[in-house]
């Protein structure tokens, strides 16, 4: 096995959660069998990421909205014990006079930058936008061109073209060898590569299909749902997408649809994909009916996480502890992840508000927490050793 | 004049239902709320100073929709937090 720049992590476990009437951590043993809710953070608000940083295991960033509020971005940096307000959240530029300029409408997205540059973070937000903080999450501004950039702006599409909570910028990607290169995803708008710390970014889209009837060559069309880096190869990207399950080996620029190996039955639409932090040829996804008008849940009311072992050739169901029949749960695309333990631990939430956890790589999983709000995103810490 | 501040903005004027600034426009006594209360203003306004979809301000009894209009010292200023849904 290679290096992996993540490192194997052991002991508690802190799940960030974010809802979509709050925050919550859910912490456990050094064993990761008993697990404790913690009372609501910003009860009330939209919480749509929660995430912990690697490099100082202290300070967590939180994207919040309410609705009735404006986006803002919350601090603590005493492991959620308190929390600041960000001086100058992320906000798009201000339009010359008669101009139509563009408005965060929530953050939705949150990446630590490279370990080597402290204090800086980068979001994304919806609609489409690329921000970057250098102080630690306080003040944000736009990064890079793309947020005022006309081709950009074409690729993004309308509000008609996104999700229909808004069309966002996600799986923000600083490669752990190199913070200069970076990738970034947009529903709608493709995948995008920078190899000179943002300075150009291009459409990293060969391969992926589109819906039927639309040219994959038009960049507008693409909607990537989750795309990770494999922290063991970081040459080696997995992508969950509207059109399919798809990996990418560099220096290759051609993503293989791998989901074509799902069992038929079952598809290989969904939102969230996760990448195991050891061995690049494992990942996980968490398959959802994308027939008819897309309902959206585990296909025929039956959840299961698939895994490949041998990097999308075959896959494998996991459904052990989840319930057999009539349980029509989505997962959305940031609320499915790992921790580093080295029995991997995986952790889904639920828009039933429930979280199911797995600490033996997706073999067995049992519900941990139920009767939270809808959960958006799932985040994993270890803030100890 | 008098600001009345919604529930969900008082965690920035320390639960402050009520404060006084000035400005003798909206953009003016905004910029002097956020002065007041550092970045109660992006809550309500956009980066584009447009009000927030689901924000409304009234002066008296009044809706104001632009920032570039004129208040006077004696105007009470409603901000409130119109229905978001679920």
């Amino acid at each position: 096995m290679k290096a992996s720049h993540a490192p194997v992590s052991s002991g508690a476990v802190t799940l960030l959660i974010g809802t979509r009437k709050g925050a919550f951590t859910l912490k456990s043993d050094r064993a990761r069998r008993t697990w404790k809710v913690s009372s609501p953070m910003f009860l009330g608000h939209i919480i749509h990421h929660v995430v912990a940083d690697p490099r100082d295991r202290r300070t967590i960033l939180m994207a919040a909205s309410t609705g009735h509020l404006g986006p803002t971005i919350f601090r603590s940096t005493d492991r959620g014990k308190t929390w600041k307000e960000a001086a100058k959240p992320p906000a798009f530029q201000k339009a010359d006079e008669g101009g139509k300029g563009r408005s965060v409408g929530h953050v939705f997205w949150l990446t630590p930058c490279h370990a080597n540059e402290s204090n800086v973070w980068y979001a994304g937000t919806s609609p489409q936008g690329l921000f970057r903080s250098k102080d630690g999450g306080t003040t944000w501004a736009p990064f890079s061109y793309i947020n005022e950039d006309p081709q950009y702006i074409e690729w993004m599409g309308s509000v008609q073209d996104g999700t229909p909570d808004g069309p966002k910028l996600h799986s923000i990607i600083v490669d752990p060898r190199d913070p200069r290169h970076l990738y970034f995803a947009m529903s709608g708008g493709g995948v995008h590569e920078s190899g000179d710390g943002g300075k150009t970014f291009v459409p990293l889209i060969q391969g992926l299909d589109v819906v039927e009837g639309f040219s994959p060559s038009v960049v507008t069309y693409h909607d990537p749902h989750c795309v990770r880096l494999c922290p063991s190869n970081p040459d080696r990207l997995y992508q969950q997408n509207h059109c399919g399950i798809y990996r990418l080996d560099r220096p290759s620029d051609t993503w293989v649809r791998i989901g074509k190996n799902m069992p038929k039955k079952v598809g290989d639409v969904g939102f969230p994909m996760v990448a195991h932090p050891h061995d690049a040829d494992t990942a996980w996804v968490f398959p959802m009916d994308g027939a008819t008008v897309w309902p959206r849940v585990s296909p025929d009311g039956k959840p299961a996480a698939y895994v490949t072992k041998n990097a999308g050739k075959s896959w494998t169901r996991q459904d052990k502890g989840f319930p057999r029949s009539n349980a029509w749960w989505t997962v959305k695309r940031q609320a499915m992840t790992n921790d580093a333990h080295e029995a991997v631990g995986l952790y889904v939430g639920t828009t039933q508000g429930e979280i199911w956890a797995s600490r033996n790589e997706g073999a067995t999983w049992a519900c941990i927490a139920r009767h939270l709000p809808e959960i958006y995103s799932v985040e994993a810490a270890c803030f100890g050793k | 004049m008098t600001i009345h501040i919604p529930s969900a903005l008082q965690s920035y004027t320390a639960q402050q239902s009520e404060v006084s600034v000035e400005g003798s426009t909206l953009a003016e006594m905004l910029a002097a709320l956020d002065r007041h209360f550092p970045g109660i203003r992006f809550r309500i306004i956009t980066e584009q100073d447009a009000i927030r979809p689901h924000i409304r301000i009234f002066v008296n009894d009044v809706q104001f929709q632009d920032l570039s209009a004129p208040l006077s010292k004696t105007d009470t200023v409603y901000i409130v937090c119109a229905l978001s849904g679920g």
